[in-house]
């Protein structure tokens, strides 16, 4: 067997474009809500849900033939759950400072139907190596949305990018400039529209696909 | 063994792999498709293990369930020494910032040694007694107690200073603050504040250094205000005075829950602020 074989080559890039969990299937746009008012959080929310995408992914795959089918979806939970409850005390025991910045973020991870969805799609019926990459494939394709996101709200928001102030002081009204920040954009409802946005652009550049 | 079906005749049958020809109706082996078998099935036969039935759905269950209770139960006990360490330094850090240190450039646990020590304010005698019980990385519940916590310490700029913790409720859960006033106990000279989990972007901005800043050189009173004045209002809002701080748009709530903290969390040591 190939470790790059088409279909796992499929597997992985599939959910970045054509089957992206959120512009696609809507999957996890819940915590897109939530940690996309910055640039920064945003980064940290989609490489975490990435991470434990692929390691659940990897877990459930393993076992896959010894779950009982009736209660499949509580075992994969207790894995979700157990996995990032242990993720959590290893950052907070050799990177405390990533720790505190994922703060609340990490319980957001548990409660994301990507993970579910992947888990009782594709682990359940696919091999250990196929279904990390599918998990990266999904967590990186949840990532880049959300970035793109936060990258719109950060810049029109507060003009800042990474905490970094972007757009010139002089340019802004108070100091006798042009522009305004549009407070819009750091209300969490702004985030749908956007999301709802790059659905849109998604969706029209791959007309022929659907 | 795999499955291997014609589309001609349309029979299926077993082989090791692809033939040549159908052995049925003799077609060429472009007809010849090999059937999937689910992976499922395959497992149940070589096993012979009904994962179906009900012995083995509980036992899995509480197998499953005491394992992942063990492995936690490991991970937490093993790491807690390294974190309780790691959350210790890091309020060390907290209390340093307040005074004005950058906590990034220096070695926090080595310059808080040197320069911070860890008091307790007696009411009844009005004076400062040394505490050598163990360091306190939260405060809340020891200032409820009647526990009161003074640091007298050397500010980054070398000036005697004190450092007085400080709790209270932002809009979605905890803040927590150090103010480090001077030795006459009138003018802040550093503060700093965090929360548990206030909106990023909004509300967050109180941990960030711009915000906290503000409140540098402000005084604690002000003519015809009983108490402590030090307050922080609506960003925009005239002021009255130097003691009222620019709140953070947006986030009126999360402003309103550090005056609030202010207010209460110096309030409570009002007999040690009003002892000159």
């Amino acid at each position: 067997m190939k470790l790059f074989s088409d279909e796992n080559k499929a597997a992985f890039s599939n959910p970045l474009n054509l089957n992206n969990p959120v512009t696609v299937q809507v999957l996890g746009i819940c915590s897109a809500l939530a940690v996309t008012s910055q640039l920064k959080p945003a980064i940290i929310m989609g490489l975490s849900v990435t991470v434990i995408t692929a390691m659940s992914n990897l877990v459930i795959s393993l076992l896959r033939k010894t779950i009982p089918n009736r209660i499949r979806i509580i075992v994969q939970l207790v894995v979700v759950a157990a996995l990032v409850t242990i993720v959590s005390q290893l950052l907070k025991a050799f990177v405390y400072d990533v720790s505190v910045q994922l703060s609340v973020y990490v319980g957001l991870i548990i409660t994301n139907c990507i993970l579910m969805g992947r888990l009782e799609a594709f682990a359940m019926q696919n091999g250990p190596w196929a279904s990390t990459l599918d998990g990266l494939g999904n967590g990186l394709g949840y990532a880049w949305v959300l970035v793109v996101v936060g990258f719109v709200r950060e810049l029109f928001g507060s003009g800042r990018l990474f905490d970094i102030q972007v757009i010139p002081d002089s340019w802004y009204a108070v100091n006798g400039g042009w522009y305004m920040n549009n407070g819009m954009m750091v209300m969490p409802a702004m985030s749908l529209i956007i999301v709802g946005c790059v659905i849109w652009a998604h969706r029209s550049l791959n007309k022929e696909e659907q | 063994m795999a499955k291997f079906k014609c589309n001609i005749c349309g029979q299926t049958f077993e082989a090791d792999k692809m033939p040549d020809k159908c052995p049925v109706c003799q077609a060429d082996k472009t007809h010849i498709q090999e059937e999937s078998v689910s992976e499922a099935q395959t497992a149940t036969k070589k096993k012979g293990l009904d994962t179906g039935s009900n012995t083995y759905t509980v036992a899995y269950a509480a197998v499953m369930v005491i394992i992942v209770a063990f492995l936690l139960a490991f991970v937490s006990s093993s790491l807690s020494g390294i974190q309780n360490a790691n959350v210790e330094n890091d309020t060390k850090g907290q209390i340093l910032t307040a005074l004005g240190y950058d906590k990034a450039s220096i070695n926090v646990g080595e310059v808080y040694d040197q320069n911070v020590k860890d008091n307790l304010w007696d009411k009844e005698n009005l004076q400062l007694k040394p505490y050598d019980g163990k360091f306190k990385t939260t405060y809340g519940s020891a200032v409820k107690a009647g526990e009161l916590h003074v640091f007298t310490a050397t500010a980054a700029d070398g000036s005697p200073a004190y450092v007085i913790p400080v709790t209270g409720r932002g809009l979605w859960g905890g803040l927590w603050g150090y103010i480090a006033i001077d030795q006459a106990k009138q003018t802040v000279l550093g503060t700093y504040f965090y929360h548990e989990g206030e909106t990023a972007g909004l509300g967050a901005l109180i941990g960030d250094r711009p915000f906290q800043e503000q409140f540098i050189g402000k005084p604690l009173f002000a003519d015809g205000i009983e108490g402590i004045a030090l307050t922080v209002v609506k960003n925009g809002t005239p002021k009255k005075g130097p003691y009222q701080i620019d709140g953070v748009t947006g986030a009126t709530l999360t402003s309103n829950g550090v005056a609030n903290m202010i207010k209460d969390g110096l309030g409570a040591y009002d007999t040690f602020i009003n002892n000159k």
